[in-house]
């Protein structure tokens, strides 16, 4: 049985979200994570994986691709910046066009397969885009230097062309750096988490569930899978797409490397995390990432050694040896534990996590609530 | 009325000739059951029926019009239900939803992009599924997940599946394979039931006897991918060729 959703009950859920995404520089900041960067990260990548979970999580279809969206989006806001101004929100918009036409062109073709056919179309077509960006493409995105505003650049929109101040993203005179970066991103996420929960709510979203569940059943009950498919890819690029634009927004360059296949595979490994198919799973497991990433690749030999201080040398030696195989550059293999722990021992990621100590606990309020019940 | 007409239908799929002239034609308001040994013939000809297979030659008129080259969910969509062997049915998801996506395919069409309604607010949708469950005795079970059902619920809900879009004709594929004696009266009588209240043409492709006489109005023998015999369920159980077909095909 599922607990009952209400739309008062997502209203809740909503605000709570927005709340705690507003105030996390307040109740992050004990666990070393009150900083704007790291934040505006998890609200940078929160976005994208909501937007990849849209795909994955309710159609089934993996793409393993969507660091091309993402690129396509950085490249568009960059673009934006230098021919209209330093205002993001043009950039953001521009770059949600360009990823969903791009996403369009990319899903039509590939969603004529399915599982790991699509997959490896993905894969494919984000590969070529990344060379493209490297090589052919330079004239537009600069190659390997990366794209990035110039003092010479046209910017029509702002009035203070030429005046030579720091080019930075500036919404009606606020520098997008630092905090101000960090709220406008938060408000972007909330926005998107809005519009997800919507999908997730609405009939498209539980045809989209459909297309996961049997298709086949879909087709003989006169449902065409294919525009639901497209439809929930093109959203998915679109956020992705947003995601992008942000990055440039709070730091405006874009790079190619932005698009390589490790890019996609990470979005991927946040969403079955956290928890593909649920509302919140892909945005925690996104802050999480980027928060493990954030301590253990700062952690080196020197930090090692101060922590296992109190061994004698003889243990203290190997132990540092062995635990700086996983730190700084090698956190990957931190990450890669983690994430084999949780696909084995909780395959529907944390969330999965959340539902089985709350159920432990209804459990017992039902026992008590049984013991008390033969009194009728 | 002729509602189903198949004339001239041939299938091979390469050497072996699975459907050889067939013709057949199904009248409206009628159950009509086509039944014939293992091999004759009876899937892949339910198959041409919903676009699964496209016949070699022949032509399959529904409503007076072809049904050739269109479609799964088009062929749904002109008014063809389809109940499968096995239920086909969205495991994942809970009975009430199961019904509420063909209701919604039979009033928005084969895609219809409402990413901002809500679900839960369509009063309309919800109570022609809830109704529909109800039909069928599974209302009080509308929150459960389908996969959770036995194989005679999941038989239940694929039928109030198809029945939610009171379609022109439903096709019964072994609607009571693998059922015991009880499930399989059971569902004898809840098509029975459903017969009167729709009024829907049915096609049934049948094993067993026990249910083919006692649903069906019309029967088709088919045997080595050809009709060989055709009439009313009594006339057709005294009739030579039948068990010639039955029996004495079979190298015993």
């Amino acid at each position: 049985m599922q607990s009952k959703i209400t739309p008062t009950r997502d209203y809740i859920f909503f605000v709570v979200f927005a709340a705690a995404v507003l105030t996390m520089p307040i109740w992050l900041a004990p666990f070393g994570a009150g900083y704007p960067d790291l934040l505006q990260k998890f609200m940078i990548y929160g976005l994208f994986a909501t937007g990849f979970n849209l795909l994955f999580g309710l159609t089934g279809y993996l793409s393993f691709g969507h660091a091309a969206f993402l690129g396509v989006g950085s490249y568009t806001a960059v673009w934006t910046f230098k021919l209209l101004g330093m205002n993001p929100i043009p950039a953001a918009l521009m770059a949600i066009t360009a990823s969903g036409v791009f996403a369009l062109l990319i899903g039509y073709v590939s969603l004529r397969r399915s599982g790991i056919y699509f997959s490896i179309l993905t894969l494919a077509f984000a590969q070529m885009s990344y060379n493209l960006a490297y090589s052919v493409l330079t004239p537009i995105t600069n190659g390997e230097t990366g794209l990035r505003v110039l003092q010479s650049d046209p910017r029509i929109l702002d009035s203070s062309a030429g005046s030579g101040g720091p080019l930075l993203a500036n919404l009606f005179g606020i520098e997008l750096t630092g905090y101000a970066g960090f709220y406008f991103c938060a408000a972007v996420l909330i926005i998107g988490f809005y519009i997800a929960m919507r999908i997730f709510r609405s009939p498209f979203g539980i045809m989209l569930r459909a297309v996961k569940t049997n298709q086949n059943r879909m087709n003989y009950t006169g449902l065409n899978p294919r525009p639901y498919t497209l439809a929930a890819f093109v959203i998915s690029g679109m956020y992705a797409g947003l995601a992008g634009a942000l990055m440039c927004i709070t730091d405006p360059l874009a790079g190619a490397e932005r698009m390589q296949w490790t890019a996609s595979g990470e979005v991927v490994l946040m969403t079955i995390l956290g928890g593909a198919g649920t509302l919140l799973g892909p945005i925690l497991g996104a802050a999480l990432i980027k928060y493990f990433e954030n301590i253990f690749s700062a952690f080196n030999d020197q930090t090692l050694h101060e922590i296992f201080g109190f061994l004698p040398d003889f243990l203290e030696t190997p132990i540092v040896g062995l635990t700086s195989l996983f730190v700084g550059e090698g956190w990957h293999l931190t990450l890669g534990v983690l994430f084999m722990l949780i696909v084995i021992f909780l395959p529907g990621g944390i969330m999965e996590g959340f539902s089985r100590i709350i159920r432990l606990f209804r459990r017992d309020e039902s026992k008590s609530a049984a013991q008390t019940a033969p009194a009728e | 009325m002729e509602l189903l007409k198949v004339s001239g239908v041939n299938k091979a799929f390469g050497g072996l000739k699975a459907l050889n002239d067939v013709n057949l034609t199904v009248n409206e308001g009628t159950v009509h059951a086509i039944i014939g040994p293992n091999g004759a013939g009876k899937s892949t000809l339910l198959n041409c029926f919903v676009g699964r297979l496209i016949p070699d030659t022949g032509t399959v008129m529904f409503a007076d019009k072809s049904l050739i080259g269109l479609k799964a969910h088009q062929i749904n969509q002109a008014g063809v239900s389809r109940v499968f062997q096995t239920p086909e049915i969205f495991g994942e998801l809970s009975l009430l939803q199961n019904v509420m996506i063909p209701t919604m395919a039979k009033r928005d069409g084969e895609f219809a992009l409402h990413a901002f309604k809500r679900l839960d607010k369509d009063a309309e949708i919800i109570d022609t599924a809830l109704h529909s469950l109800e039909d069928v005795g599974l209302a009080d079970k509308k929150d459960v997940i389908a996969n959770s059902l036995s194989r005679g619920d999941k038989r239940r809900l694929e039928l109030a599946m198809c029945l939610v879009q009171s379609p022109r004709l439903l096709l019964l594929d072994e609607p009571t394979a693998g059922m015991s004696r009880a499930d399989t009266n059971n569902t004898i009588d809840l098509l029975k039931r459903i017969g009167e209240d729709h009024n829907i043409t049915k096609v049934v492709i049948e094993h067993d006897m026990h249910v083919v006489f006692s649903l069906a109005t019309t029967v088709s023998v088919l045997a080595q991918g050809t009709v060989i015999c055709e009439g009313k369920p009594q006339d057709i159980k005294g009739d030579p060729r039948v068990q010639e077909a039955y029996l004495g095909g079979a190298h015993l």
